[in-house]
């Protein structure tokens, strides 16, 4: 099989560099390229002569961390404007209330004409409900300002990667697991917590404790060995460690935070009494 | 199941069979007085042993017109693994009716090498449920050859042992078209076996080819409780063929297919719906090599195994699984002889390349959920290239052998995903890794008047199993743990000391026989209490372990005793002891066991029974797994008879195992399965010329 599918990679890989030449000798052809053209357009919408496209990795946006691109487009030129300082406002608009979510700044990447941040949904929207994206921005002199409805959905696998929980020191938090690939092996496993200040700030919650205990309900509830506890790097503001899986399935990962003195803020340990924590993450594989 | 009874003592046993001894007696003078009433005339009884005193032996297997009157087996078409259990040196591990694994010296698999022709055959079971011994048949077979410790050293790295499986060649005999039929039954577990073979052989040319089918339900044991998952069904086919050159020239060949279905392993969480294996070699021999050196043998083999392993037929299982294996070893050997003065030299150079590759997946009972994925042995190739030399060297009255055996091992993790998963455990452990495995040996032999005496020493090694090495998640059903391989295990070193003495008196040939292995390193699953269970249900997690070192004692004591040229009685009684550095009792060592076979030859005529029992277990070991096993006594008697019609010959024979319908279990039989209680049977062969 194996060597099938290299042979099939090889034949591909040719094809395309047969066809790579052709399109080489016609030089008048010159598409300008898309730098997302790997990723999703989520969103695309019109707003002050621009036109704002949202790109991701997934192809919703889903309840958890997102990680989101965004380009914005002249449509008067068609060019993409390039170094322009951007900043996001996600927004809740519940019955009664509204709320915003954990998120990041938005900074340039290698590509001047696309943008990228974060946003950690903490609940997906429905008929009442909805989510609004804001996006801010300058250019020439000017503060524009674009928003646009948009759909929050739970992930299609309906596994819980979010988690909003008060802690016993009555305090709102948000813990999102940062998307992974998982496989049979010592996984790379990190999350991020962020403490809810109010409606509209969640800053980043520094030097806890996040411990794991993954297991499989499925099968006797057994666990793996040689996982880490995800503890806090400065570096990118989140909590690393490491997981074990040892066969593929559904695992889920019993979690508990603790805060800087060692107190349990939420979560339980896993007993032959007690099957499982209130705060966990979920893995299919 | 379990028999607990820790006051009856072994002597205390016997008074219980008193009676069933005497019965014994009496079958006994029953035999003598048929010899009595039969007419003088000798019939040949194959002898079992090459040398008068040896540590090898010999089991005669191939068919019955070429050697009638099995000397040590009294059913002919029984399997293969009651052939070998008939052996002084073997023992059995017993997990169901099939497939068992041989034992010898207390040592089992990985410990031994199990060779057919020389070839080299691993099992692609990670449970063991498929020892090399399951695909072959007593049809295929001529002899069993049986070599304790290092003396098996020929045949590769080994600890305890070499058991090679001949072959059955006609051999360029100028015996043209000859072949038989064969069918047997029994009552106990209503097995029917049908075989048949033909064949062909002239001065330039023989083809062999023969057939044999058997199936068999569940048995009963003794007291009439049916074991359920003991049936099994299994079909072989085999032909091999020589091609003389030229004069001292021989082109040979050898296929063998074998395949089980639907194997029940009443020991066992899970059965097997199939066991496969090919087996094929071709070879080359030559009489004159270079120079001096003369018996050139070169042969080239291959084989692949596929085991699948499930549990649809259980009823209830906390999950469903299924355990596929696969198994393929290519491998070649080489050897010539010299003679040199009183040197009789013998140089080996052979190698082998193996794939085991074993899977688990598991059907969680929430079909929402995925199925559960993991390899348990993650396509571990074996690489190994040996050398191996031996010299005897004969004196007047005495004899002295050396030989040596260098060999180096590869092991390579080959699948990412198996890697990465034993990773879990050894975060440094490296895709491939290469050792040295060294073994020498010296045995020397004196005869004084008739005494004859046999003393060696030996050193040897072996590199961890696939299971012992790579291993992941091995359930073990015998001590309830999972177990895990440790790459960076040591090799298992074994100091080996024996001897053994025979004495011919005029009618009593006694033979004392005693080895003792010091082995360093032992490899054994330990507890790791850190770990946690896999298996639903298990109790721990055991990781294989290097022992600083483990004690092995074998002692044996045999007479055998010609009361009248066709009458004759053997006895066996044999004491063995395991521990390891701390006087721990290791698993899987025999109790004081003991047989006594009466034979009786004559006219074609002939007539067994046998006696065999082992007293208590003294010494055992919850540990891993094992309880005490309760003293037993089992009688069997067959009478066998050929006619002659024409140039053909009809053997009919028949007998009773387990007479006195005993339930009883050994301590090879896995989680006390009971043994099979009394059972008749029946085999008809007819063989033409």
């Amino acid at each position: 099989m194996k060597i099938i599918k290299s042979v099939f990679t090889i034949l591909v890989f040719s094809l395309t560099f047969v066809a790579c030449t052709d399109d080489g000798n016609d030089p008048i052809i010159a598409v300008e390229e898309n730098p997302l053209a790997d990723y999703n357009k989520l969103t695309s919408f019109s707003a002050n002569d621009h036109t704002i496209e949202i790109y991701s990795e997934q192809n919703s946006y889903t309840i958890g961390y997102n990680e989101l691109f965004f380009r914005i487009k002249d449509n008067v030129d068609e060019q993409y404007l390039k170094d322009v300082q951007v900043s996001l406002m996600p927004m809740m608009h519940m019955v009664s209330m509204q709320h915003s979510c954990p998120k990041s700044e938005i900074s340039k990447t290698e590509d001047a004409s696309v943008y990228k941040g974060f946003v950690v949904f903490q609940m997906p929207g429905n008929a009442d409900e909805y989510w609004e994206v804001t996006l801010e921005y300058e250019t020439g002199g000017q503060n524009y300002a674009a928003t646009e409805r948009i759909s929050v959905v739970t992930p299609s696998d309906n596994k819980k990667r979010v988690n909003v929980f008060t802690g016993s020191d009555e305090k709102r938090y948000v813990l999102a697991m940062m998307p992974m690939s998982p496989e049979v092996k010592v996984n790379d496993f990190s999350a991020m917590l962020f403490k809810m200040e109010n409606m509209m700030s969640f800053p980043v919650v520094e030097d806890y404790k996040v411990m794991i205990d993954p297991r499989m309900p499925g099968m006797g509830n057994h666990g793996s060995p040689n996982n880490e506890d995800l503890t806090f790097d400065s570096n990118n503001s989140m909590y690393n460690g490491k997981l074990s899986l040892t066969m593929t399935g559904y695992w889920k990962i019993n979690l508990m935070v603790e805060n800087e003195m060692g107190e349990v803020l939420k979560g339980e340990e896993v007993t032959e009494e007690n099957e499982s924590s209130s705060l966990f993450f979920e893995i299919e594989f | 199941m379990r028999i607990h009874n820790g006051t009856r003592g072994y002597l205390v046993a016997l008074p219980f069979h008193t009676k069933r001894l005497y019965l014994f007696l009496a079958s006994i003078l029953l035999l003598t007085w048929a010899n009595l009433h039969g007419q003088e005339i000798k019939v040949e009884i194959p002898s079992d042993s090459v040398l008068a005193i040896t540590l090898k032996e010999v089991i005669v297997i191939s068919s019955f017109n070429r050697a009638l009157e099995h000397k040590t087996q009294h059913k002919p078409l029984s399997t293969l693994d009651a052939y070998l259990e008939s052996s002084s040196k073997l023992n059995m591990v017993k997990r169901g009716g099939y497939a068992w694994e041989p034992m010898m010296n207390d040592m089992s698999s990985e410990r031994l090498s199990v060779t057919i022709d020389g070839m080299r055959i691993f099992g692609a079971c990670t449970d063991k449920m498929d020892p090399i011994t399951s695909y072959v048949d007593v049809s295929n077979l001529s002899d069993v050859h049986i070599a304790s410790g290092q003396h098996g050293a020929e045949h590769g790295a080994v600890i305890g042992g070499a058991i090679d499986l001949k072959v059955e060649k006609s051999d360029f005999l100028p015996k043209e078209w000859n072949g038989s039929v064969e069918t047997g039954g029994e009552t106990n577990n209503n097995a029917q076996i049908v075989g048949a073979e033909l064949n062909y052989s002239d001065e330039r040319f023989y083809i062999d080819s023969d057939i044999i089918y058997r199936k068999a339900d569940n048995y009963v044991a003794g007291g009439g409780e049916e074991v359920a998952f003991s049936q099994f069904e299994k079909y072989n086919f085999s032909a091999n063929a020589g091609y003389k050159v030229n004069k001292g020239q021989k082109l040979t060949a050898t296929f063998i297919f074998d395949e089980a279905r639907d194997v029940g392993y009443p020991a066992l969480p899970m059965d097997v719906s199939l066991a496969r294996a090919f087996i094929g070699s071709i070879g080359w021999s030559q009489q004159k090599f270079l120079g001096d050196w003369t018996n050139w043998e070169t042969k080239l083999y291959a084989n692949t195994i596929t085991h699948i392993m499930d549990d649809s037929q259980r009823p209830d299982v906390p999950i469903r699984m299924d355990m596929p294996g696969w198994s393929d070893t290519y491998g070649y050997y080489s050897q010539a002889r010299l003679k040199l003065g009183q040197h009789r030299l013998l140089a080996k150079l052979d190698g082998f390349y193996n794939r085991s590759l074993a899977e688990m997946t598991m059907y969680p009972n929430n079909s929402d959920e995925r199925e559960m994925f993991m390899l348990t042995w993650p396509d571990v190739r074996t690489l190994n290239s040996g050398l191996y030399a031996e010299d005897m060297i004969n004196f007047a009255n005495s004899s002295l052998r050396l030989s040596a055996r260098l060999a180096v091992q590869g092991f390579n993790v080959a699948d990412e995903f198996g890697l990465n998963s034993l990773r879990i455990f050894y975060p440094e452990m490296a895709q491939r890794q290469t050792r040295l495995l060294k073994s020498v040996s010296t045995q020397y032999q004196k005869e004084f008047e008739k005494i004859q005496l046999s003393t060696g020493i030996s050193y040897g090694e072996r590199a961890p199993s696939v299971s012992e090495g790579f291993g992941f998640y091995l359930f073990n059903s015998f001590d309830n743990h999972d177990y895990i391989g440790d790459p960076d295990l040591q090799n298992e070193k074994a100091l080996e000391v024996n001897a053994k003495i025979s004495v011919p008196l005029k009618k009593v040939k006694l033979g004392f026989e005693g080895n003792y292995f010091h082995t360093m390193d032992y490899i054994i699953g330990e507890i790791d209490p850190t770990l946690s269970v896999m298996t639903i249900g298990a109790e721990g997690v055991k990781v294989y372990r290097n022992l600083e070192y483990a004690d092995l004692y074998n002692l044996t004591l045999d007479a055998e005793y010609e009361i009248i040229p066709a009458l004759k009685a053997t006895g066996l009684i044999s004491y063995h002891r395991g521990t390891d550095q701390d006087g721990r009792n290791l698993p899987f060592i025999s109790p004081l066991a003991y047989n006594v076979l009466v034979q009786y030859a004559k006219n074609g005529f002939s007539g067994s029974v046998t006696m065999r029992g082992a007293a208590e277990q003294v010494h055992f070991n919850p540990e891993f797994g094992e309880d005490q096993t309760a003293a037993y006594t089992v009688f069997s008697f067959s009478l066998g008879k050929r006619f002659s019609i024409g140039n053909d010959n009809l053997f009919a024979k028949a007998g009773v195992e387990n007479v006195f319908d005993e339930f009883y279990s050994t301590y090879t039989d896995w989680n006390n399965i009971p043994r099979m209680g009394r059972n008749l049977f029946m085999t008809l062969s007819y063989a033409f010329n």
